[in-house]
């Protein structure tokens, strides 16, 4: 429920707002509905992974995945698919942490 | 202890976002560059490319622009405004960031953008006066009123396309550099008609040559260095007749040597900064009428140099090749004419030794009086750093690029304490110049609109049904004979640039009996056949000798024959000297591997083919041997060694000359020496590592990068050719753009460039014609005549209407 709710939350945000819009989501949404600080990570942290990976997957393939090679080769990590794996991961870093922070908030509050 | 969790948590997210937000040198600001939602994975789509109705602030009328399958945008505009307009808003599409990084570059103004690595090279460029001068000109093309309507139509256009780009769209590079694209100003075209000046004519030997004249005094000097060369097929032929009355030269003066310059950042003079082009008359084509061909050769880039192009409106349609960000055709034809470029290369930048009356610099001593000195204040914005103020000094010759303790940028050749003077100071309308060009119908249009045209000098190719011709075309100063080859003295006004050489008088060659032209970067015209001195190191003779030779055995020529000739990768250097070298080797004492060597040398064709390794022996040892000639007694760091025609000409015809000597070793060295002691060196190594790189086009090591160095955006190429073949590909250096048309009541033209017109990375239009360019193929270009005209290939259709 609280993944489904940031997924589609943050991905509405990500079309008009940047990319740090992830972190208020998160925050916002595992203030208001996470119980655990476990579940707040996992939630927000596979949802942006997930909202990412999704976008990366389907940009790449729509290109033919001629840039993601060449920026992997720029970063030297020479592979498209460690570049989205990076990806992803700090996509969903964020996420995971942002909803930690704000089911926190929202514990120290009470 | 929940509240310190809470904080803790909620500072750790805030650190994260900031740190993901912002870049640390070169390295991009990751959270916007990798969130597929605004960074780079979506950088690369270009697949939306369909028919379309765009409305645009700022037209006046509907504006129809068909593609075809090269993505070239064909521009048929009701007016020059709407023309214009439109050219600026397709050039941004493809190459926006290309373009403003180019202005960049040009103004100084990299730092901004790459932060404080940048700044000794922005420095640099303010120094030679780039800004200063671009202002200047940009001045002189706003008061004619065609120049000013074109600069602002385009301009506007531009900023049409920037005004509607949402950030998530941005060209990749912006997002890897992260920042924004700024409006488009006229001040950037003037921008870049100076950064062409730069390319063509910004370099000079006159501080090395005249370390030389101190070391060795004059007579050596004059014999190593001859104004003229001991070879040379200059562009008009020899015996040419004058058709004006000269100018006057100013007298010579006395011989003047400039006090010691503790310097460094002289631009040494590139040797294979070449380009070919050529034009044959009716009489040697197959269909009867005059063929022309145009090949540029640059530094080699991605995004491509180019961006092509057709204009049509009322009252011209141009096709050919721009500098994106450059309104019109630069390289190219129209419906009666055809045009290309070749540097000339003629001095046209001399350094004046300044003598400031004390530390203040305030005041310079010329003409018996001390004068004063003009500063101008650049400001350097630094991209996470403090704005960097750079004062630059002006004397009347120009600005003095670094001072006497200053230590300059590129170590090992500008003079410091010295003024430049330069063409690219002296403003004339070349923007008007291509305006004219693009709607001219015959030859004598054709050279009006070259009065306009100064710097960079160009020799202009022609063709049109029933002519050809070459001009030598631009601003020189008047000069006595061997002006400007050594520093000059600031405060003698006999040193001064006394006046220009008229635009009617420059070099030119029309309709000559032999039945062609032909330029590649040599001596415009034989200093018998001339009045005027123009410069005294000009490219060697060896790419016009193997046009000439093709050309005048050309009697049935078709656009073909052209495509051929531009690939032709013969060269004559071995053939000059290969001979002579290869009897100096004492055959009885060479190793088998050595042998090997020697059989490979003597069955060359002196074809630089991409397969062969004959090219690359030969070319190592022939740098070997020049080196072990020279580096003893011109060591590059401070002396200019001699042209390779003067080595060749003392090869030749000079086997005792003192030069062959290795001064730093007791015992005497001959030619013959040096030749088998490199000649074994080379070879030996010939056995070591990978046979294939030894295969020429492995071995030159060439390479097409992108603009910004960015690794994985360029490729590496394996292709023949080198700096002294018609095909000049040589490092990262060669064929910019081959284009072959064929005149008559049909104009038909081909086309190549190493690249595409995308500059996006992610693009398959960002090198889609490098393979192809590589082959040595080329691409009909599509000459439309009218709007009306709407072949299949180009089925996408834009339609520009006003907003």
């Amino acid at each position: 429920m609280l993944f489904l709710l940031i997924l589609l939350l943050s991905l509405l945000a990500q079309f008009f707002l940047p990319w740090w819009s992830i972190a208020v989501v998160c925050f916002g949404v595992a203030f208001l509905r996470a119980h655990r600080g476990g579940q707040a990570f996992l939630a927000g942290f596979g949802a942006i992974a997930l909202s990412w990976l999704g976008a990366a997957l389907f940009w790449h393939l729509v290109t033919d995945g001629l840039l993601s090679s060449r920026v992997a080769a720029l970063l030297t990590i020479h592979s498209p698919w460690l570049l989205m794996a990076a990806t992803v991961l700090i996509g969903g870093t964020v996420g995971g942490i942002s909803a930690l922070s704000g089911f926190f908030f929202r514990k120290a509050l009470r | 202890m929940k509240w310190v969790k809470a904080l803790l948590a909620t500072l750790l997210t805030v650190l994260l976002v900031y740190a993901l937000n912002r870049t640390y040198g070169i390295v991009p600001a990751l959270g916007p560059f990798l969130s597929p939602y605004e960074g780079f994975w979506r950088s690369g789509s270009d697949d939306d490319f369909s028919s379309q109705e765009l409305s645009l602030a700022g037209l006046r009328a509907p504006v129809q622009v068909r593609f075809d399958s090269l993505r070239v945008p064909h521009v048929f505009a009701q007016n020059n405004h709407d023309l214009y307009f439109a050219q600026g808003y397709l050039t941004a599409k493809d190459r926006l960031w290309q373009m403003e990084f180019m202005t960049h570059a040009a103004a100084g103004r990299l730092s901004e953008i790459i932060g404080d690595r940048a700044l000794e090279m922005d420095r640099y460029q303010r120094r030679m006066g780039m800004m200063t001068s671009a202002r200047k000109s940009l001045a002189k093309m706003m008061a004619d009123p065609e120049s000013q309507a074109v600069l602002e139509a385009y301009t506007a256009g531009v900023n049409a396309y920037i005004r509607q780009l949402p950030a998530g769209e941005y060209p990749f590079e912006y997002k890897l550099l992260h920042y924004a694209p700024e409006p488009w100003t006229p001040l950037k075209i003037a921008l870049l008609l100076k950064m062409l000046a730069y390319d063509m004519t910004g370099s000079s030997d006159d501080l090395r040559m005249t370390n030389n004249l101190r070391k060795y005094g004059a007579q050596v000097v004059n014999d190593l260095f001859p104004d003229y060369p001991f070879r040379e097929e200059p562009i008009v032929p020899v015996g040419t007749p004058l058709d004006f009355t000269p100018l006057p030269v100013p007298p010579t003066p006395q011989e003047f040597v400039a006090g010691l310059a503790f310097h460094t950042l002289e631009r040494q003079k590139p040797e294979n900064l070449g380009s070919n082009n050529w034009a044959v008359s009716g009489s040697r084509t197959a269909n009867g009428y005059p063929l022309l061909a145009s090949d540029p050769h640059l530094g080699l880039s991605l995004p491509s140099i180019w961006h092509v192009v057709q204009l049509h409106a009322p009252g011209i349609n141009a096709y050919g090749v721009i500098i994106p960000g450059a309104p019109g055709v630069g390289i190219g034809f129209n419906e009666q004419i055809a045009w290309g470029m070749t540097n000339v290369g003629a001095d046209v930048l001399d350094w004046y030794e300044i003598r400031f009356r004390d530390q203040k610099r305030q005041e310079y001593w010329h003409h018996n009086q001390w004068k004063p000195v003009r500063r101008e204040v650049e400001a350097i914005k630094v991209k996470g750093g403090k704005t960097v103020l750079d004062t630059v000094l002006y004397t009347h010759h120009g600005p003095v690029a670094y001072l006497p303790h200053e230590k300059a940028f590129k170590k090992t050749s500008t003079p410091t304490g010295h003024a430049l003077r330069w063409t690219a100071h002296d403003n004339q309308n070349e923007l008007k110049a291509l305006y004219l060009v693009n709607r001219a119908s015959n030859y004598q249009q054709f050279r009006q609109a070259l009065t306009t045209w100064a710097a960079p000098a160009f020799n202009f190719v022609y063709a049109d049904a029933r002519n050809i011709s070459i001009v030598s075309n631009g601003l020189y100063p008047l000069k006595w004979p061997g002006q400007g080859k050594f520093l000059l003295d600031g405060t003698n006004p006999a040193h001064d640039w006394h006046g220009w050489v008229p635009m009617d008088q420059v070099p030119q060659v029309f309709n000559p009996a032999r039945g062609f032209v032909s330029s590649a970067n040599q001596t415009p015209v034989s200093p018998q056949d001339y009045p005027y001195y123009l410069g005294s190191s000009f490219a060697g003779y060896e790419r016009s000798a193997r046009i000439n030779e093709r050309l005048s055995a050309m009697t049935q020529a078709t656009p073909d024959s052209f495509r051929v000739l531009q690939t032709d990768n013969y060269s004559y250097v071995p053939k000059n000297v290969l001979p002579t070298l290869l009897r100096l080797i004492d055959q009885n004492t060479l190793s088998t591997n050595q042998k090997k060597a020697y059989q490979l040398l003597s069955t060359w064709n002196y074809q630089f083919n991409a397969q062969s390794v004959a090219p690359s022996v030969f070319e190592e040892w022939w740098q070997q041997l020049a080196r072990a000639i020279w580096a003893d007694d011109f060591p590059p760091a401070t002396l200019k060694a001699p042209a390779r025609d003067r080595l060749v000409q003392m090869i030749l015809q000079e086997p005792n000359a003192r030069w062959y000597d290795d001064m730093t070793t007791p015992q005497k060295e001959t030619l013959a020496l040096l030749a088998n002691t490199t000649f074994r060196q080379v070879a030996d190594s010939l056995s070591t590592g990978q046979p294939e790189q030894w295969q020429w086009g492995h071995a030159k090591n060439s390479s097409i990068n992108h603009m910004a160095q960015l690794p994985g955006f360029g490729q590496k190429l394996f292709a023949g050719g080198s700096a002294n073949s018609i095909n000049a590909l040589s490092g990262s250096h060669g064929p910019s753009w081959r284009m072959v048309v064929q005149m008559g009541p049909q104009v038909q033209a081909w086309g190549v460039y190493p690249g595409g017109q995308s500059g996006n990375p992610g693009s398959k239009f960002y090198d889609n014609l490098l393979h192809d360019w590589q082959a040595g193929k080329l691409h009909r270009m599509l000459f439309l005549k009218s709007v009306q005209d709407q072949p299949a290939a180009t089925s996408v259709h834009w339609t520009l209407t006003k907003d």
